[in-house]
C-alpha cells in the first residue's frame, strides 16, 4: 500500500479521463460521505406539471434509502471534483493528502442526477467540491451543473449547492437563483480550531458570506410579496455544518456557537459531524474519535433549543463541570434532574411551556394533553395513553390519581432514569 | 347537537343494513351510504362495512334490509374538514373493521362534535393509528419505488413494482403524476396498477412481480453510490432497518449490497483507522528513545527507500533548535545532521553571525533522505507535505525533550513541519511566530538555496540569510541565553 503510494508520487498518476464513469462516482461519493446534510424539505412547492421534464418538491423531504449507517439517503451527494488547493487538516481531500482524486464535468453530474432521479431513487442533487484552480472557477463550474439541469432538463427537483465563501458573491447570487438550499460551512466551533486545523480559511470571510446571503434571502422573499414572478433566492434557507471532536471546543461552546449561527444568520439548520477517523489523516489531528452519541446529543440540544423553548444558556447548564452534556442520559433530563424545583409539574393545569419541560414528553405528546385535558381531567392511566412511555415521564407529572410524592427528590432518580446498563452473562 | 328529527320513515326500527362496498378504497361510496344512515338515525351496531372479498356479517339477524333513504327533511350531516381528512386517510387502511370504526366516530360526532378533540378515547386512538400507518405506508411508497426503463416504439418507459400494506395506491397516483408528469411510466402492486402515458392516468387490477422488468444498467451505478456513500466508521443498523425495514428490501436493487456492506464495515473502519493508529502511541520521553525509535519508523513510504534515520544532534535543554528540511546524501552515510555542503555553509554563517552551532539542538523536519537514484549518484528529491506532516509527529517528540525557547527554520519544510501549514519563506522571514508552546518560531530560507544560486541573486540571498541569523541572535542575548 505504502509502496504504491510511494510510486504514485514519482510516476504520473492516472489521469481522471481513464476512470470509468462508475470509478469515479465511486471516488466522489466517497469523498462526500463526511457531509452530514440530506435534507430536501422546507423549499417552494413546485412539479413537472406543463414542463418538459422531471421533478417536484411538496414540502416534505422524502429519504429514499437509508444506508448502513442509519443515514438516510435522500439527494445524490458528491463532490464535483476532490481535486483541492486548500490543506485543511480534519478533511480527506485536502492537498497533501494521498487519496485517489477524480472530477466529474458539470454535464455529467447534471445526466446522473436526471438519471437517478427518473428512477425514483433521489429527491435532487447536493453538490460540493474541492477547490480547483482558484474559488471561482470552482464555483462558476456547480452553478453551470444546477444551470444545466435546471434550463436544459427543465429539473424540478431539489437542488442544495455548498457554496464557496471565497467566491465572488455575484456567483454565489447566482447558485441561489439556480438552488433550492446553498450552505456554507463554518467548520469548526471555534476560531482557534479554524485557524489551527483549517489554515486557508477565514472565520470573517465565512460569516461574511452567511450574512450576504441571508440578507438575499430577505430581499428575495420581499420582492415575491410584490412581485409575483420575482425569481426565488434559495427557497429552503441556507445551512451550515461543523465538526465537533476534532478540536477543543466542549459542548457548551458549540451549542452557544450555534445559537449565535441561527441568530445572526436565519439558519435553517446547523448539522454537526462527529470527527471520524478518515484515512490518511493530518498529523495534526487528535484521531481519537469522539463517541457519536455525543452528535446525537448536541443534536438534541439542537432541538430543545429550536422546539422547545430552551435558551442556549438553558442547554449550557444541562452540561457537566468541562462543559460537556452527558452522553448516558439526553440533555433535557439532564436539565430537569439539576433543576428539580421546576417539577413535578400539574398535567391538568401546567402551560404549554412547563409541559415541554418534562423529560419524555414530546411536541405531539405536549399538542395531545392540551386537547385532550378540555374534555377531562387526566388520570395517569390518560397521560400514558397520550405518551410514549409513561415510567420516564411519571417522576415529574402530578395527575388526577398521580403524585410522585418524594420520587422528584430521590437521590438515585438518574440512576431510575437512566438507560440500563446489561450485565453480562458468563460464557 | 340537538337531537335530530325523526326521519326514519324508510329505516325499519330494529333491522340490521349490510353495506358491500365496490372497492376497499372508495372512501367517496362509504361517505354518501354513511351520511344515510346518519341521516336516518341508524345507530352502529346495527350497521355492517364489508369490503370486496369480505364475508358478511354472521350477526346479521333476518338478512340485510335496504339501506333506508332520507327524506328531503332531514339534517345535513356535519364534521370537520379535519375529520374528513383523518377518515379518507384512514379508510384506505387494511383493517376490515376501519368502516365500522369510522361509522361509529361519525355517530358520536353527530352529538358531541369535538369528540375528536378527546385524545384518550379508544376510537379516537384507533383512527388516529390507522392514519399514521397509512401515511407512512404512502410515504414509503414515495420513497422506496424503483422504476426500471424499458424500451418501447414510443421511447423511454418506466416500470416499478411496489407492495403496499395498505390500498394506497390509486391515492397516490397524483404524487407520481406530479413529479414524473413528462415521462411515461406504470406502477404495478398486488393491490391494482397504475399507468400514466403523460396525459392520463388509467388504472387496472392487480398485477404480479414477474409482469416487471427484472433490471436496469443504471442500477449498477446507483448500487456504487449506495455503497460509497456509506460511512462504515458510524454503523448503525438499528437505525437502518426502523426506517427501511426488511419487507421492501426484495424490491429495491440497493438493498441486496447491505448484508456485505454490514460485514465488511469493520474491515474497512480498521483500515480507516491504522492511518491514525500512530497518534495512540506514547510519545518518547527522551533523545536516546527518540534517536532509536526513529530507526524502525514505517510511517511514510521514505523509509522504505534503504536510507538510514538520522537523528538530531545537540543537547536537551538547548535555547535555540535549527530545524532544516531532510538528511542529504552526506548525512545519511554519516548519520549526522547539516555535515554536507549545505552543513558547511551553514557553519560560515552560524559563525558569521555569532550563534555557537554546539549549544544548538539541530535537526531536520524529516529523518529520512529521500532521493532518486541517478546512475550512481543519489538526487535529493524534496518530501511530499504529507511525508513532512507524518513525521512533524518525530519533531514534536524532540521539541517537547528538547524545549527550545528559538527554533530556526530553514527553509519552506522546516517551516511546515513547525507549523503544520505551507507558507512563503519571503513572507514569514523577519519576525517571529509564535508556537503552540510558548517558543518563538523565525523562518528563513534554506543554505542549500543559497548553494544554487550565483553572483548578485547570491550576495543578495546570503545577506537576507545574515540578516535573518543576526536577529535570531540578537533575540537569544535578549533572552540571556
Amino acid at each position: 500500500m505504502i509502496e504504491r503510494t510511494y510510486k504514485e508520487h514519482l510516476c504520473d498518476p492516472m489521469t481522471h479521463s481513464q476512470l470509468s464513469l462508475r470509478k469515479r462516482l465511486e471516488i466522489l461519493a466517497d469523498a462526500a460521505k463526511y457531509d452530514a446534510s440530506c435534507a430536501s424539505s422546507g423549499t417552494a412547492k413546485k412539479n413537472s406539471i406543463g414542463g418538459k421534464g422531471v421533478g417536484s418538491t411538496e414540502g416534505m423531504g422524502i429519504c429514499h434509502a437509508y444506508a448502513p449507517d442509519g443515514r438516510c439517503i435522500s439527494l445524490l451527494k458528491i463532490l464535483l471534483t476532490n481535486h483541492c488547493i486548500f490543506d485543511c487538516h480534519y478533511c480527506i481531500n485536502r492537498k497533501s493528502s494521498n487519496v485517489r482524486r477524480a472530477r466529474f464535468t458539470p454535464q455529467e453530474v447534471a445526466d446522473l442526477t436526471i438519471n437517478f432521479y427518473k428512477r425514483n431513487y433521489i429527491e435532487g442533487l447536493f453538490l460540493s467540491s474541492g477547490i480547483i484552480k482558484s474559488s471561482n472557477h470552482t464555483m462558476e463550474q456547480m452553478v453551470e451543473c444546477a444551470r444545466i439541469l435546471r434550463e436544459e432538463h427543465d429539473f424540478r427537483g431539489y437542488i442544495h449547492l455548498k457554496t464557496i465563501p471565497e467566491a465572488d458573491p455575484e456567483l454565489i447570487h447566482q447558485a441561489g437563483l439556480y438552488a433550492d438550499r446553498v450552505s456554507i460551512n463554518v467548520e469548526l466551533p471555534t476560531r482557534e480550531g479554524l485557524t489551527r486545523l483549517a489554515p486557508d480559511k477565514d472565520e470573517r470571510q465565512i460569516e461574511g458570506a452567511l450574512a450576504k446571503t441571508k440578507s438575499r434571502i430577505i430581499q428575495a422573499k420581499d420582492e415575491r410579496k410584490r412581485f409575483k414572478h420575482a425569481p426565488r433566492f434559495a427557497p429552503a434557507g441556507q445551512s451550515t455544518q461543523m465538526i465537533v471532536g476534532a478540536d477543543a471546543a466542549n459542548d457548551a461552546d458549540i451549542v452557544g456557537r450555534a445559537s449565535a449561527l441561527y441568530g445572526n444568520f436565519g439558519l435553517r439548520r446547523v448539522y454537526y459531524s462527529a470527527f471520524s477517523p478518515i484515512p490518511d489523516a493530518s498529523a495534526v489531528l487528535p484521531l481519537k474519535r469522539p463517541p457519536l452519541m455525543r452528535e446525537h446529543r448536541l443534536y438534541q440540544s439542537d432541538w430543545l433549543m429550536r422546539f422547545y423553548g430552551y435558551a442556549p444558556g438553558e442547554v449550557a447548564q444541562a452540561t457537566d463541570r468541562n462543559g460537556n452534556l452527558p452522553l448516558d442520559i439526553d440533555p433535557k433530563l439532564a436539565w430537569a434532574l439539576k433543576f428539580r424545583g421546576q417539577f413535578p409539574v400539574d398535567v391538568n393545569r401546567a402551560s404549554k411551556e412547563q409541559l415541554l419541560r418534562v423529560p419524555g414528553l414530546g411536541t405531539t405528546a405536549v399538542g395531545r394533553i392540551l386537547t385532550a385535558r378540555r374534555h377531562r381531567t387526566l388520570r395517569l392511566d390518560d397521560v400514558a395513553k397520550l405518551t410514549q412511555s409513561i415510567a420516564k415521564v411519571r417522576p415529574f407529572l402530578v395527575a388526577l390519581d398521580w403524585r410522585p410524592t418524594t420520587l422528584t427528590d430521590r437521590a438515585d432518580l438518574r440512576a431510575m432514569l437512566a438507560p440500563r446498563q446489561e450485565q453480562l452473562e458468563l460464557f | 347537537m340537538a337531537a335530530r328529527a325523526p326521519s326514519m320513515q324508510n329505516a325499519a326500527l330494529g333491522s340490521h343494513y349490510v353495506v358491500h362496498l365496490p372497492a376497499p378504497d372508495d372512501f367517496a361510496f362509504w361517505r354518501e351510504r354513511a351520511r344515510a344512515l346518519i341521516q336516518c338515525d341508524v345507530p352502529p351496531d346495527r350497521v355492517s362495512w364489508v369490503e370486496p372479498g369480505g364475508t358478511d356479517d354472521l350477526f346479521a339477524v333476518g338478512g340485510p334490509s335496504r339501506i333506508p333513504v332520507a327524506d328531503g327533511g332531514a339534517a345535513p350531516v356535519r364534521v370537520s374538514k379535519r375529520f374528513m381528512k383523518l377518515a379518507r386517510n384512514a379508510a384506505l387502511h387494511s383493517d376490515p373493521e376501519r368502516f365500522a370504526l369510522l361509522y361509529r366516530m361519525l355517530w358520536q360526532l353527530q352529538s358531541n362534535s369535538r369528540a375528536m378533540e378527546d385524545k384518550a378515547d379508544a376510537d379516537v386512538r384507533r383512527i388516529e393509528e390507522l392514519d399514521k400507518s397509512v401515511r407512512r405506508d404512502s410515504h414509503k411508497m414515495h420513497a422506496f419505488v424503483r422504476f426500471r426503463e424499458v424500451e418501447t416504439d414510443d421511447g423511454e418507459y418506466y416500470v416499478a413494482w411496489f407492495e403496499p400494506d395498505h390500498h394506497i395506491v390509486r391515492a397516490n397516483a397524483g404524487f407520481f403524476m406530479r413529479r414524473f408528469a413528462n415521462m411515461k411510466w406504470s406502477i404495478l402492486t398486488p393491490r391494482g396498477c397504475i399507468h400514466w402515458d403523460g396525459e392520463v392516468m388509467r388504472e387496472s387490477g392487480p398485477a404480479d412481480r414477474s409482469d416487471a422488468p427484472q433490471d436496469d444498467p443504471v442500477e449498477e451505478l446507483w448500487k456504487s453510490y449506495y455503497a460509497s456513500i456509506f460511512n462504515p466508521a458510524r454503523l448503525k443498523v438499528g437505525a437502518m432497518m426502523a426506517e427501511m425495514p426488511k419487507k421492501y428490501w426484495k424490491n429495491m436493487p440497493e438493498a441486496e449490497l447491505i448484508p456485505e456492506l454490514i460485514a465488511g464495515a469493520q474491515a474497512r473502519e480498521a483500515g480507516m483507522v491504522a492511518a491514525g493508529e500512530r497518534e495512540a502511541r506514547e510519545l518518547p520521553a527522551t533523545l536516546e528513545a527518540i534517536g532509536s525509535a526513529i530507526h524502525t519508523c514505517r510511517d511514510c513510504a521514505i523509509a522504505d527507500c534503504g536510507t538510514r534515520a538520522v537523528m538530531g544532534k545537540g543537547a536537551s535543554g538547548a535555547a535555540l533548535m535549527i530545524v532544516g528540511e531532510q538528511p542529504g546524501d552526506q548525512e545519511d552515510v554519516q548519520g549526522l545532521p547539516f555535515v554536507g555542503p549545505a552543513g558547511q555553509l551553514l557553519d560560515q554563517y552560524l559563525a558569521q553571525a555569532g550563534i555557537d552551532r554546539s549549544a544548538a539542538y539541530v535537526t531536520n523536519a524529516v529523518k529520512h533522505f529521500k532521493f532518486r537514484a541517478k546512475g550512481r549518484r543519489r538526487i535529493h528529491h524534496s518530501p511530499t507535505a504529507k511525508e513532512i506532516d507524518t513525521c512533524r509527529w518525530w519533531l514534536e517528540a524532540e521539541r517537547a525533550v528538547v524545549k527550545p525557547r528559538v527554533v530556526l527554520a530553514l527553509g519552506a519544510s522546516a517551516a511546515r513541519g513547525l507549523l503544520g501549514k505551507t507558507v512563503s519563506i519571503s513572507k514569514a522571514r523577519g519576525a517571529a511566530i509564535a508556537l503552540e508552546d510558548g517558543a518563538e518560531l523565525w523562518v528563513t530560507a534554506h543554505p542549500s538555496y543559497l548553494l544554487r544560486l550565483e553572483g548578485a541573486a547570491r550576495d543578495e540571498q546570503a545577506a537576507l540569510f545574515v540578516r535573518d541569523l543576526s536577529a535570531v541572535k540578537a533575540r537569544l542575548s535578549q533572552m540571556g541565553a
